[in-house]
């Protein structure tokens, strides 16, 4: 990996505080010079290329490979295959912590899903391998497989997403419907997603004796190296990861999955560097997805419209061998305050590979039934839907009783209807068209996400020239995480952006946790700011016990860091320069740790989520269905922006992936066969840029002393929660037809 | 991937030579058949490379008001031709409404006409696939096939032609120049593809080693300039196959059609030409109720393949909407999202 050569100074910066300013991203240039280095892009000496053979069936196991015609191709050189291989140190079937997942890497001939790597084999050319996959032709002993929501007894699952418990409850919630004046029961519908990452899984692997070079995305640095580690026996310090950029990850790139295992394999198998990229179907099995719903929302609400009863129940798939469950129902916990609320999941095991964690995991499954269900009630209720919200506003987190750490949802209602005109709106739905006779329907969501914290360390350094150093191995996925990360470092430490060294994306720098939960910034942003509040600590140290010092005996806490200067609290007149303290003291640079962690006192007190009001407007064609989102109004209250060009670009992309939730998204899975049909980026729909309209996002200021030190909630997967939602009930208020089966398909508008 | 032969032939008559040997293909732009390599649905033993054949890729006025496409212009080129878009403004709608920008800068003429269909169980090559390999069966009739034909389709296979391009044309009466190994002869496009019966592994009318040189439209074509349009209902704006499509094509004299052309797309094996639709519109006037009978004839004889009626229905709201936008007049320019129900969106500005 050659030097990253990132922006000093990028456009827009202004000098002084960082944290705030609307920096354009620093490895911008790089990327759009195509000079920004993915793990793909590496070309050690000597490598070869490894292609995955994949099973089309999806329950059964394989009865014989033609290892013979593939190694008689020319350039290929090896064929790894469950009766040839090297041995890991541990079975992968072993879960050693709750954050390792089983994966398929040749243990056995036993298939568990359609697409699940069978066989690799290596060659010299990409071409070769590819060739010998296919000349493999392997057999199998079919056995029927299990498919979709119904494909079996179903139970109920031990845990839902990371630990939650499956079923919660708070108040009686029969006695509540029961009491209820309105009353609805409505089943909601989800498909199957793939994360779809324009960067495929990866891996470019060099062994050197018992010491290994991998250059992989991840958005887990060291789950990753540990993972490594304990599959191949090795130490630590025998790892070194590079993963300085991602091209997406989405929640696919979290956790350690077979393939890249695969590739690490299959270069100890050959003795060379071994480079392994998923080609685009691959990633439709082995690296995780969005399960599949089926949600029953049962509400009630007395003569007001306040809400008596919210009981939300999800159906959801694992897979037949480990266990992940969309905690859908989840998302009735926060938002509306139900005197009783009841949520519960039940699942089916199907052949699939293990559904994992997915961009607002359960938040946006649960989201789109939620606030379609929300909606619904408005109407039976003869309510404005966001006057229907306001009057159900939960002032304390609903299943808990807990206060928030913050909240501004109100102001976000306000503020995104105002900018949206929604008080213009009709109650009644197929009102309205416009010039070309088109109908108009506007809808509304409400969006949340909570703000999580995990573990994070960070260094920093400051240096006898004047400049600081800030290394943290944090994950650059696309959001910004170079610039933004940086920026926070540049406060952290008072120095402008351009005179900190900022380093990130390897496994030899301190442990940044997981790029995941939309919690990474707030998490290496606060090892961050530790870090480099114990740095200043150190410099104001040498400086206030020096006699020599205009700052002797101010103290520690009687200094203040800024512009490369530490600066009497009580008296600005009297300061010194980094360089003056560090030259006088006779050192080359002083240097600190720092942690960011959750602070479990604060979070037992409070319930910490961020919110917004999504609000948007449809147009449907009214004999033909064809649906048209024309304009989106998006209002978050996230505590504090660290880079409002990033967060909104990040909001963007959510507010997208929300119309494309609503409108696009579905695998599609053969009933009987199991196996997905649309593996590709033609008919797998995403929105195109035509189909994105001008997206308006508001960022509401948000003030929040207990989630973390910096009081940032996160931003990466709150867009998609409730745009989801506010789509369909556009497309309901635009033809009166409520379709509760997502994606909304043309047939269903043909009435 | 396989390995294969890779030929550059420096004439016409070299390439047919070399295209009628048992294992090859033609290739052109390759925006379908290397996918399709990719895929292992398509295993070539050799590629004939037309691409640098002289004199292929001309826009050309006949004297007799035809115009004359070669086979190796590109999709945009031809659709970025002002002259052209004057002429069949249909044509060049269903080519805007095509793949994606990309795509139609690489896609040529020749290629489009011969693209395989979109059935995944023809591209999933652990399906079974009558098309793919006659005889072996066909899963997509029992699968997901929401999509599927409703007209003219088969037991044996109920895959769709894709085309986009090729429903005008098929409206508009467009000739097919074709070279093969006893010379260059012509069809109608309409003749050129072939409704699967029992043989959907024959999908054209072309014998081993024939070329597609030009595509004509005959001079009677341009007399529908003034009220031709293309339509597609999709499930996004851009880079999407057409759910259903048409092309309807109006010559309005005196109040009254003097003679109507339509076809459909994405609902059968070929661009679907609309015969008994037309003759009910000839010499009537062109209001609500003579487009409501025209769709009724139109797709007297669809029927559903899977879980798809409701495309019967869809086909037959299209073929109104696209008369009646006919009959409105075609407009000056070239909606910004073409062929779209949404194409008079204000501020839209993709293609």
């Amino acid at each position: 990996m050659p030097e990253l050569n990132l922006t000093s100074a990028p456009a827009h910066l202004r000098h002084g505080s960082s944290i705030g300013q609307p920096l354009t991203r620093r490895d911008g240039v790089l990327k759009v010079k195509g000079q920004a280095t993915y793990a793909a892009d590496n070309h050690p000496p000597g490598m070869l290329f490894a292609v995955m053979a994949v099973s089309s069936i999806a329950h059964g196991r394989v009865t014989s490979l033609d290892v013979a015609a593939a190694k008689r191709h020319p350039g290929v050189v090896d064929v790894m295959t469950p009766d040839h291989k090297p041995q890991l140190a541990i079975d992968p079937e072993i879960k050693t912590n709750p954050f390792v997942f089983r994966m398929e890497v040749l243990q056995s001939n036993e298939v568990r899903y359609a697409n699940q790597p069978i066989a690799v084999v290596i060659a010299e050319t990409l071409e070769a391998a590819t060739e010998g996959a296919v000349l493999l032709a392997p057999c199998y002993e079919t056995l029927p497989a299990l498919v979709g929501l119904d494909a079996g007894e179903s139970f109920v699952p031990p845990v839902v997403g990371v630990g939650n418990p499956a079923e919660n409850h708070r108040g009686d919630v029969e006695a509540g419907l029961a009491s209820a004046e309105k009353q609805i029961d409505v089943v909601y519908e989800t498909p199957p997603q793939y994360h779809n990452a324009m960067e495929p899984h990866a891996i470019v692997a060099s062994w050197d004796d018992d010491s290994v070079q991998i250059d992989m995305p991840t958005q887990g640095l060291m789950l990753s190296l540990t993972r490594v580690a304990e599959l191949f026996g090795i130490a630590h310090d025998k790892i070194h990861i590079r993963s300085p950029f991602l091209g997406g990850g989405f929640g696919s790139k979290g956790l350690m999955a077979g393939p890249p295992v695969l590739g690490l394999m299959a270069a100890k198998l050959v003795g060379r560097p071994v480079k392994l990229v998923l080609r685009r179907e691959q990633m439709y099995g082995p690296v995780g997805h969005r399960a599949p719903t089926r949600q029953r929302l049962r509400i009630g609400a007395d003569g007001e419209g306040c809400l008596t009863a919210l009981d939300h129940h999800a159906r959801t798939v694992s897979s037949t061998f480990d266990d992940f469950y969309e905690p859908a129902a989840d998302a009735s916990h926060t938002l509306y305050a139900a005197p009783a609320i009841r949520t519960s999941h039940d699942a089916v095991r199907v052949n699939t590979g293990t559904p994992l964690f997915m961009r607002a995991p359960g938040e946006a499954t649960g989201s789109i039934a939620l606030e379609s269900a929300i909606d619904e009630m408005a109407w039976a209720c003869g309510m404005d839907p966001l006057a229907f919200r306001l009057k159900n506003y939960a002032e304390v987190e609903p299943i808990t009783g807990k206060p928030f750490s913050s909240k501004a949802l109100r102001a976000c209602y306000d503020q995104g209807a105002a900018r949206f005109g929604w008080s213009k709106r009709s109650l009644q739905p197929r009102q309205t068209r416009d010039d070309a006779g088109l109908l108009v329907g506007w809808g509304m969501g409400t969006a949340t996400f909570p703000a999580l914290m995990f573990q994070a360390e960070a260094r920093a350094a400051i240096r006898r020239d004047g400049t600081g150093a800030m290394e943290i191995g944090a994950h650059d996925m696309g959001q910004g995480a170079w610039t933004a990360l940086a920026q926070i470092a540049a406060d952290a430490v008072g120095l402008d952006i351009d005179r900190v060294e900022f380093k990130a994306g390897t496994s030899d720098l301190p442990d940044a946790g997981i790029a995941g939960g939309s919690a990474h910034t707030a998490t290496a942003g606060a090892a961050i700011h530790s870090a480099g509040a114990a740095v200043i600590a150190k410099l104001a140290d040498l400086a206030t016990k020096d006699q020599r010092s205009p700052l002797f005996g101010a103290g520690n806490a009687g200094v203040i860091a800024r512009d490369g200067r530490l600066i009497r609290r009580d008296d600005e007149n009297r300061s010194e320069s980094y360089t003056e303290i560090l030259a006088r003291a006779g050192v080359a640079e002083v240097e600190a740790r720092g942690t960011g962690a959750p602070n479990p006192a604060a979070m037992e007190e409070y319930a910490m989520h961020a919110h917004g009001a999504v609000f948007a407007e449809v147009k449907v064609d009214p004999e033909l269905g064809q649906i048209r989102v024309t304009r989106m109004v998006g209002a978050f209250a996230a505590g504090r922006i660290v880079n409002p060009h990033l967060v909104k670009s990040q909001l963007f992309g959510g507010m997208i992936w929300g119309m494309s939730f609503a409108l696009h998204e579905e695998a599609i899975t053969d009933r009987r066969s199991g196996r997905i049909m649309n593996a590709n980026l033609g008919e797998y729909h995403i929105p195109v840029n035509a189909d994105v309209p001008p997206l308006d996002v508001i960022t509401v200021d948000e003030y929040d002393p207990h989630v973390n030190a910096l009081g940032i909630k996160g931003v990466g997967e709150i867009g998609i929660t409730g745009s989801a939602g506010a789509v369909a009930n556009a497309v309901w208020h635009a033809t009166g037809v409520r379709v509760r089966r997502f994606p909304i398909r043309i047939e269903e508008l043909l009435t | 991937m396989k390995q294969f032969d890779y030929v550059r032939p420096a004439t016409v008559a070299e390439a047919v030579a070399a295209a009628a040997q048992p294992g090859a293909t033609y290739l052109a732009a390759g925006t379908n058949l290397l996918d399709l390599m990719k895929g292992g649905v398509s295993r070539p033993d050799r590629l004939v490379d037309v691409t640098h054949l002289d004199g292929l890729d001309q826009i050309e006025r006949l004297a007799d008001g035809s115009v004359r496409i070669g086979a190796l212009v590109s999709n945009a080129d031809l659709a970025h031709d002002a002259e052209f878009a004057k002429s069949y403004p249909a044509v060049v709608e269903a080519l805007l409404s095509g793949a994606s920008a990309q795509l139609r800068n690489a896609a040529t003429v020749g290629g489009n006409l011969l693209q395989r269909t979109r059935c995944a169980y023809f591209y999933d090559t652990a399906s079974r696939c009558n098309k793919r390999e006659a005889g072996s069966g066909c899963d997509a009739r029992e699968g997901e096939n929401r999509t599927h034909a409703v007209l003219g389709w088969s037991e044996s296979c109920i895959a769709t032609h894709p085309s986009d391009f090729c429903v005008p044309l098929v409206a508009l009466d467009a000739i097919v120049e074709i070279e093969g190994r006893n010379g260059r002869r012509e069809i109608a496009l309409d003749e050129l593809h072939r409704l699967p019966g029992h043989t959907p592994e024959r999908e054209s009318a072309l014998e081993p080693g024939d070329l597609i040189v030009a595509v004509r439209l005959p001079p009677a074509a341009p007399g529908f300039a003034a009220h031709a349009r293309y339509l597609k209902v999709r499930e996004r704006t851009s880079y999407a196959f057409a759910v259903v499509s048409a092309a309807a094509a109006l010559r309005i004299e005196n109040g009254k059609i003097a003679e109507a052309r339509l076809a459909l797309g994405g609902v059968a094996a070929k661009p679907w030409r609309a015969r008994a639709a037309e003759d009910v519109l000839r010499g009537v006037a062109p209001t609500a109720d003579a487009f409501q009978d025209a769709a009724w004839r139109a797709l007297a004889d669809a029927k559903p393949s899977g879980d798809n009626a409701y495309k019967i229905e869809l086909a037959r709201r299209i073929v109104v909407r696209a008369l009646t936008l006919a009959a409105a007049g075609t407009p000056a320019r070239i909606p910004a999202l073409p062929a779209s129900p949404f194409a008079s969106t204000s501020g839209a500005i993709h293609a």
